[in-house]
C-alpha cells in the first residue's frame, strides 16, 4: 500500500509585533475596556472637533477690524484683537517710540539664563555676569543715562516686566536661600531657629499675603517719607517668597550629600565655610537644579498675580489693553488664550529643559 | 557603676580659636541684628502710623462692617460687626478649599492612573492635559473660568439643563435638593453612628482575622453599615422624598439650590490647576513601587485589581501622602486668589476692611494668621495619617 502523501496546512504566519498595525492592535483595542475607550473617544472628537475648528480656524476674523468680529460674534473667533493690542498686551504702557529698549533688555536677560542652564557655562565668572546684567537691565528700562529718556517704573509692563520678576525674583533669592538652607542645618540653635522660622511663615501664607504686605505695610515699616517704588517692593516681597521655597529645594540637596564628604573635609583641615564652599555646596546645588528650575517655572507663573497690587504684567496688560477699549473689550477670551500661550510656551520649555537636566545630572548615577 | 572611662572636664574656651565660642558670638549678632531689625521697623511704622493718623489695634472689629457680602454661609448683614464678616470670609475659604480638595483628588487620582492605561488614547489625553493645566497660571485659569460664566453662557431664562435638574448660566450652577425635613437630621446623625460603627466593625474585623485567619471585607461591609445607619435615620424621620427642583422664574431660580457663578468658577479654576499637579504626584507614586512586586503579586495569583489595592497602592501611598500635603495647602493658599473674581473668601473681605479701616498691619495680619492655622493644622493631621502609612519596621 503506497504512501499517499497529503501535506498538512501551513501554520498561520505569527501575529506582528512589530509596526503599526500591531501598534494600533495593542494600544487602541488591546481588549473590550480599551476599544470602548477608543470608539468613545473618536466619537467625541468628531463631536467636538468640527466646531471648535470652525470657531477657532474658518469663521475666524484675523484682520484688526472690530465690526467685522462683532459680526462674527459667537460663530468665529476674533484674533484680530492679538493683531491690533499684542503690542500692548507684550510691552505695557511703555513708550512706543523707546520700544527696543525692553526688547534688548529682555532678550539680554533670557540669554542670560538660557546661557545660565548650560552645564558647561557653570563657572564663577557667570556670577559676575549676573552682578553686571542686573543693572544693565535697569538702566535699559528705566533710562536717565547714557542719554537715555527716564522712563518711570509705572510704564513698565508686560512680558519684560513678567520675566523680570521671575528672573530677579529668583536671582536675588537665590544667595537668601543658600544661607538660610545652612542655617537651618546648623548646630547653633539661634540660627536654626530664626531660619525655621523664616521659612515656616513664609510657606505657610499665600503670595497675594505677601504682595499685599509688599504694597500696604512697606511703606509703613521705612523711615517717614522714604518709600521706594512700588516695583522695588514687590520684588522685595517676591525675593522674600521665593526665597523660602528656594531655601527648602537647597536643604534638599544638602541632605543628600553623605556625612562622609563633611567628615573627610575636616580631616583635610577645611573650616566650616571652606568645607560648605569647596565639599559641600558644588555637589549639593548641582542635585538641586531641577528643583530649582521648578520653582523659577512657578514663580514665573506667580507674577501674574502682581496684577492684584496694580501692576500690569502679562496679565495686567491684557486687562489694561481691553478694559479701556470698548470696541474690543468683548473679545477678551481670545486675548486671555494669547497670554496663555505665551506663559505655556515659557512654561512648558522650562520643564522639559528641567527633565532633560535631571537626567543629565542623574548620568554618573545610572549604572 | 562603671561609666567607662571619664573623659577630662570640658573646659570652656574664651577665645576665638574655639568652635563654640565662635558659635556663641555669631549667634548673639545675629539676635541681635533680627532683634534691632524688628525694633527698627516697629519703630518706624509707629512713626509713619503717627504722621499719617492712622489708628491702631483690634478695636474695629466690634464696629459694624457697613458693606454686604455675595455670599454667606450662615446669616450676616451691613449692620453686623466686622468680626462676623471676617468669619464669613474664613467660612467662604474653607468651603471652597474643602470641596475643591475632595474634587482634586479625584480627579487627579484618575489621571494619574490614566497615564499607566494600556490605552493609548487616554494616556495621551492624561498627559495633554497635566502639560496643558500646569502650566498655565491659575490666575489667568480662575479669570477665564470667571470669563466664560459672565460672557459666554446664556442667561439664567434661557439656560441650558440636564434633564431639566441642573442648569448652568450667567447666575451659577442649579442643582435639586431634597426639601429639608428632620428626617434628613436624623439621616445625618444615622451617618455619624454609621461612621463610628463602621470604624468599630474594621477594627474587630481585623483582629479576627488575625486570630482566625478568617477574611471579610473590609471595604464594602464598612461603607454598607454606614450608608445603612443613614437609611435607617431617613426611615425613622418618616422617609420624605420631597425634591426641591430648580426652575428659572423671571430673575431668580427658583426652587433648588444654586452656586454663585464665582464660587464654580473658583473650584474650577482650582480643581483643574491642582488635579494636573496631584496626577503626577500619584503617578510617581505609583511609579515608585518595584515591578518586581507588581510581578510577585501575579505569581501568587492576585489579579490586577487586587494587585493594585493590596500591593501597589499600599506601597505608593508612602511616597504620595507628603507631596499630596504640599498639593492640598498649595490649593488652600491659591484660594487667595479669589479675590481676582470677587469671590468673597477671607483675603477679599479683608481687603475691603483695610480700604475702609485703614488698618493695614491689623487686616493682613488677619489673613496671614487665617492661612497660618489652616496650613499647620492641615500639616498636623496629614503628618499623623503619614506615620499611620510609613512603613513599620521591626
Amino acid at each position: 500500500m503506497a504512501a499517499v502523501f497529503t501535506p498538512i496546512h501551513p501554520r498561520p504566519a505569527p501575529v506582528r509585533t512589530s509596526g503599526p498595525v500591531a501598534w494600533v492592535r495593542a494600544n487602541l483595542f488591546a481588549n473590550k475596556a480599551s476599544t470602548v475607550a477608543t470608539l468613545a473617544f473618536l466619537a467625541l472628537a468628531l463631536w467636538l472637533v468640527p466646531p471648535l475648528a470652525s470657531w477657532a480656524v474658518v469663521h475666524a476674523v484675523l484682520r484688526p477690524d472690530a465690526d467685522a468680529c462683532q459680526a462674527a460674534r459667537g460663530t468665529g473667533a476674533c484674533w484680530g484683537v492679538i493683531t491690533e493690542k499684542w503690542r500692548f498686551i507684550v510691552f505695557g504702557r511703555y513708550p512706543f517710540e523707546s520700544q527696543w529698549r525692553p526688547e534688548v533688555a529682555t532678550l539680554l536677560l533670557l540669554g542670560l539664563v538660557v546661557v545660565s542652564c548650560i552645564r558647561a557655562f557653570w563657572k564663577p565668572w557667570l556670577a559676575v555676569i549676573w552682578v553686571a546684567v542686573i543693572p544693565a537691565f535697569f538702566v535699559l528700562m528705566g533710562g536717565g543715562y547714557l542719554g537715555l529718556d527716564k522712563v518711570p517704573t509705572d510704564l513698565w509692563g508686560g512680558l519684560p516686566l513678567t520675566v523680570m520678576l521671575a528672573t530677579f525674583g529668583i536671582a536675588f533669592a537665590f544667595p537668601l536661600a543658600v544661607l538660610v538652607a545652612l542655617g537651618r542645618r546648623s548646630h547653633l540653635p539661634a540660627i536654626r531657629s530664626l531660619c525655621i522660622v523664616y521659612v515656616e511663615l513664609i510657606r505657610g501664607v499665600p503670595l497675594i499675603s505677601v504682595l499685599f504686605m509688599a504694597s500696604f505695610l512697606f511703606p509703613l515699616f521705612l523711615p517717614v517719607g522714604k518709600s521706594p517704588d512700588v516695583l522695588v517692593r514687590v520684588l522685595v516681597g517676591i525675593t522674600l517668597f521665593a526665597g523660602a521655597y528656594l531655601a527648602e529645594i537647597v536643604r534638599g540637596g544638602l541632605q543628600a550629600i553623605p556625612t562622609g564628604q563633611v567628615e573627610a573635609a575636616r580631616t583635610l583641615g577645611l573650616g566650616y565655610w571652606q568645607t560648605q564652599r569647596k565639599v559641600v555646596l558644588p555637589q549639593a546645588l548641582a542635585l538641586v537644579v531641577p528643583g530649582i528650575m521648578n520653582s523659577f517655572i512657578a514663580i514665573f507663573k506667580d507674577t501674574s498675580l502682581v496684577t492684584i497690587v496694580s501692576l500690569y504684567e502679562l496679565t495686567g496688560a491684557l486687562n489694561l489693553a481691553l478694559n479701556s477699549d470698548a470696541n474690543w473689550r468683548p473679545f477678551k477670551i481670545e486675548g486671555y488664550f494669547f497670554i496663555v500661550l505665551v506663559y505655556f510656551a515659557f512654561c512648558f520649555a522650562m520643564s522639559r529643559y528641567s527633565l532633560w537636566i535631571e537626567r543629565r545630572l542623574g548620568a554618573s548615577r545610572q549604572r | 557603676m562603671n561609666r567607662g572611662p571619664s573623659l577630662p572636664p570640658r573646659r570652656r574656651v574664651w577665645s576665638w580659636r574655639s568652635e563654640a565660642f565662635r558659635g556663641l558670638v555669631f549667634q548673639v549678632v545675629a539676635v541681635a541684628l533680627i532683634g534691632f531689625g524688628v525694633w527698627y521697623l516697629a519703630q518706624n511704622t509707629l512713626a509713619n502710623m503717627h504722621a499719617r493718623g492712622i489708628q491702631s489695634g483690634f478695636d474695629f472689629m466690634k464696629q459694624p462692617a457697613g458693606f454686604d457680602i455675595g455670599e454667606t454661609l450662615f446669616h450676616y448683614d451691613a449692620l453686623d460687626p466686622y468680626w462676623k464678616a471676617f468669619l464669613v470670609g474664613v467660612a467662604n475659604t474653607l468651603r471652597v478649599a474643602i470641596v475643591g480638595v475632595i474634587v482634586a483628588t479625584l480627579l487627579g487620582a484618575a489621571i494619574g492612573i490614566g497615564r499607566f492605561s494600556r490605552n493609548a488614547i487616554v494616556r495621551g489625553l492624561c498627559y495633554a492635559y497635566v502639560e496643558l493645566f500646569r502650566n498655565v497660571p491659575v490666575l489667568i485659569q480662575l479669570l477665564m473660568w470667571y470669563l466664560f460664566f459672565t460672557d459666554w453662557l446664556p442667561p439664567m431664562l434661557d439656560a441650558p439643563s440636564l434633564a431639566g435638574l441642573f442648569y448652568v448660566s450667567k447666575a451659577g450652577f442649579s442643582f435639586p435638593v431634597p426639601v429639608w425635613t428632620h428626617a434628613h437630621a436624623l439621616a445625618g446623625i444615622g451617618l455619624v453612628i454609621g461612621i463610628a460603627a463602621a470604624f468599630a466593625y474594621r477594627r474587630w474585623a481585623r483582629r479576627r482575622f488575625e486570630a482566625t485567619g478568617q477574611v471579610r471585607s473590609l471595604i464594602l461591609a464598612p461603607i454598607g453599615i454606614v450608608i445603612g445607619f443613614a437609611v435607617l435615620g431617613w426611615l425613622a424621620g418618616g422617609a420624605p422624598t420631597a425634591w426641591s427642583i430648580p426652575k428659572p422664574q423671571g430673575f431668580v431660580m427658583e426652587g433648588g439650590a444654586s452656586a454663585t457663578p464665582e464660587f464654580v468658577a473658583v473650584l474650577l479654576g482650582l480643581v483643574f490647576y491642582t488635579a494636573a499637579f496631584i496626577s503626577e504626584v500619584v503617578r510617581a507614586g505609583i511609579a515608585s513601587v518595584a515591578h518586581g512586586q507588581v510581578e510577585a503579586a501575579g505569581s501568587l495569583g492576585l489579579s490586577r485589581t487586587h494587585a493594585m489595592r493590596l500591593v501597589i497602592l499600599p506601597q505608593a501611598l508612602r511616597v504620595i501622602i507628603p507631596p499630596l500635603t504640599n498639593q492640598y495647602l498649595n490649593l488652600t493658599k491659591n484660594s487667595s486668589l479669589a479675590v481676582a473674581i470677587g469671590y468673597p473668601d477671607v483675603v477679599s473681605i479683608a481687603n475691603t476692611a483695610l480700604n475702609q479701616t485703614g488698618r493695614a498691619v491689623e487686616c493682613i495680619a488677619i489673613i496671614m494668621l487665617v492661612y497660618l492655622t489652616t496650613s499647620l493644622s492641615t500639616s498636623a493631621v496629614m503628618n499623623w495619617y503619614n506615620r499611620r502609612a510609613a512603613i513599620k519596621e521591626r
